[in-house]
């Protein structure tokens, strides 16, 4: 399982970080994303990779903490998420409106000669 | 809990009720807007002087103090605490004065100029408040994005195709940043189990030897997505395009957004990298010295390279961000407190800078230079904003002796960017390098490294490279004219320039009461125990490892 998540995130870093570096808006959005991804699972992981462990505490009391998931990760994973959601939808904006007032979608509003 | 202590809190929820608040109130009332969004940013300039007040309120030992609010009423380090120092509140003094001088200039046109300025400018307010008092790392990163939320749309305020462009590579910039600091919080968290920066500060001594690369890995990695907002060289070559691209009462408060980086910097690595860390001690030091001295250099030729006025206030942003750096670097505590008083007095002068550009450039004759070029472009291109300017025409009052003041004023601004008497500036740069020279006090002769000599050199002439740039595009402004055009300045906008600069000139004059303030607040930053206990109670064990 280990082995499968860091490759999932390595892929999706690595992919990301190409598209960051093109020169297309859109590539750039996309990339950005895929990043996010990225960045979600590995905080994920920080918490330790648990099979079917609950993050919240049963009705019984505390019990083995071993049984549980650590929750902090899934709550933060939850919070950049989020905000995550939020800057791309904002970077779009930006993005449509660097498309109408240069008329092209280079990231530095022309193109390379 | 006496009830001051809810104080902790107001810099948070005051901006964000009064930025909700705004929100509801209709768009075309442009007076009523700007009244409320004064009021709060006044409110905030009190509170912010009170907070102050009680993080300097030990009497006599001149010890450190630091208060802890927990928000939910759970104890730290199990859940969110605000934490009151020194240097916390001193950084919300400076944001919320400089809050007020670049609203009251807004108010001339700028705040007219696109929606919901005066929202996006309370949330703003709202994240650097969350920022300078958090005591989580997760919390400082969610009152980061909120910063950052709310200064992409100020950045792209008034629009035009320079500002969108400027404004999707500064979001690009700090989306990226955003995501290298989750990387590097997470991988801290993972090997130290707590996300409480005092909680973290004393775990970090116990961890194993084998876990240690993973945590200074994650440290590295927050410190890069601090440096990028900081605007260390390399990675500063986006501030001064975004800067020079703001509107100038946005680029006057966003001077302060460096300052956020440059402030994270110095609590992280003088808590958890400090001299009770244990083999950890100096981590990530000379980084900053080298770097910020690097971004010194860079941006000592920038500014001697700059044509535009707007990028010459730019590389004045990176000078004193390098600055900063370095002096956090070298983590001596008289070098520290100097350069807090640097940041009070670098903050206010290149702030008032930025505001002074706009004024300038209408006594210029246009297609004077690039950014004049562009404004014009930009002003032909909307005809709403025309119809603004000759709004103007009819309102407020116009200064008399505009062309008189703007000199002035532009005289000042050299003086204290080139740190030369008798303004603040010459105080602020004095007081770094005696740090720097006698690091056992007066009197008592030292080995000097060769690295602070650098240091001291690089302060000096980046100082000398200020005042040939500043005098020349002077001298190309007020006096190579063969016509002069006198603009129409109105008194809301000189206002704010001659408050800060009767500011700086004020910390001239009374620079001991603040120096000895700093002095205080650099040697509670130097012993992290106070900080540490102020959060998590005096009983709570040292040197705990999970």
């Amino acid at each position: 399982m280990e082995l499968t998540l860091a490759i999932a995130i390595g892929a999706l870093t690595g992919s990301g970080v190409w598209l960051v570096l093109r020169p297309r808006t859109y590539q750039l959005v996309i990339g950005l994303s895929l990043l996010s991804y990225a960045v979600n699972l590995f905080i994920f992981s920080m918490g330790r990779l648990t099979v079917g462990a609950p993050p919240v505490l049963g009705p019984g009391g505390a019990g083995n903490p071993a049984d549980y998931a650590d929750p902090i990760p899934q709550a933060l994973v939850l919070t950049a998420i989020v905000i995550g959601f939020a800057t791309t939808a904002l970077l779009l904006v930006v993005l449509l409106v660097a498309r109408g007032l240069t008329g092209n979608d280079h990231v530095d509003g022309r193109e390379q000669r | 809990m006496e009830w001051t202590r809810h104080l902790l809190i107001v810099p948070i929820l005051l901006p964000l009720v009064t930025g909700a608040g705004l929100l509801l109130i209709d768009e075309l009332r442009h007076t009523l807007k700007a009244l409320l969004n004064l009021a709060s940013c006044l409110l905030l300039v009190a509170t912010a002087a009170a907070l102050m007040h009680m993080a300097d309120g030990t009497p006599g030992e001149g010890g450190a103090l630091s208060l802890s609010y927990a928000v939910a009423n759970w104890p730290a380090p199990f859940a969110i605490v605000l934490v009151l120092d020194r240097l916390s509140a001193l950084m919300l003094a400076l944001t919320s004065i400089l809050a007020v001088a670049a609203l009251v200039f807004s108010m001339a046109r700028w705040h007219r100029a696109g929606p919901h300025f005066h929202t996006l400018f309370q949330f703003l307010l709202m994240g650097l408040g969350g920022a300078f008092l958090t005591g989580d790392l997760f919390n400082l990163f969610v009152f980061f994005e909120v910063t950052l939320a709310a200064s992409y749309g100020l950045l792209l305020h008034g629009s035009g195709a320079f500002r969108v462009r400027a404004g999707l590579h500064y979001i690009a910039i700090n989306l990226a940043a955003s995501l290298l600091f989750l990387v590097g919080v997470s991988l801290i968290y993972g090997i130290a189990g707590t996300l409480n920066m005092a909680d973290l500060a004393v775990r970090l001594p116990g961890i194993a030897a084998d876990d240690r690369g993973l945590v200074y890995a994650g440290a590295a990695i927050l410190g890069i997505a601090f440096l990028i907002k900081a605007g260390m060289w390399p990675l500063c070559f986006w501030l001064p395009s975004a800067y020079m691209a703001a509107a100038a009462p946005v680029a006057a408060i966003f001077v302060v957004l460096t300052k956020v980086g440059a402030y994270v910097l110095l609590r992280l690595t003088l808590l958890l990298f400090g001299a009770t860390a244990g083999v950890s001690a100096g981590f990530g030091g000379p980084v900053l010295l080298w770097g910020g001295m690097a971004t010194i250099a860079f941006a000592t030729f920038g500014m001697l390279a700059s044509q535009a006025m707007g990028k010459l206030a730019g590389y004045s942003v990176l000078i004193s961000a390098g600055t900063l750096l370095a002096a956090v670097g070298l983590g001596d505590t008289a070098v520290v407190s100097g350069a807090l008083f640097y940041l009070v007095s670098s903050t206010f002068s290149t702030a008032a800078f930025f505001m002074l550009i706009e004024l300038v450039e209408r006594a210029r004759a246009p297609g004077a230079d690039l950014l004049a070029v562009t404004m014009e472009a930009y002003g032909d291109e909307t005809d709403e904003d025309e119809v603004e300017e000759h709004d103007d025409e009819e309102v407020g009052v116009a200064m008399p002796g505009a062309l008189a003041i703007l000199g002035v004023s532009f005289g000042c601004v050299a003086l204290l960017l080139a740190g030369l008497p008798p303004l603040s500036g010459f105080i602020a740069k004095f007081a770094m390098l005696t740090g720097m020279l006698n690091p056992s006090g007066l009197g008592s002769p030292a080995e000097i490294p060769g690295r602070v000599w650098l240091l001291a050199a690089l302060i000096i002439l980046s100082g000398l490279a200020a005042l040939i740039a500043m005098m020349r595009t002077g001298i190309q402004t007020f006096w190579a004219p063969l016509e002069t055009i006198v603009p129409r300045v109105l008194v809301v906008e000189v206002a704010p320039i001659i408050g800060l600069l009767a500011l700086c000139t004020l910390l001239a004059v009374q620079g001991g009461a603040l120096l000895d303030y700093t002095e205080a607040a650099a040697r509670a930053l130097h012993a992290p125990s106070t900080y540490i206990q102020g959060v998590l109670g005096t009983g709570h064990p040292a040197g705990v490892s999970r």
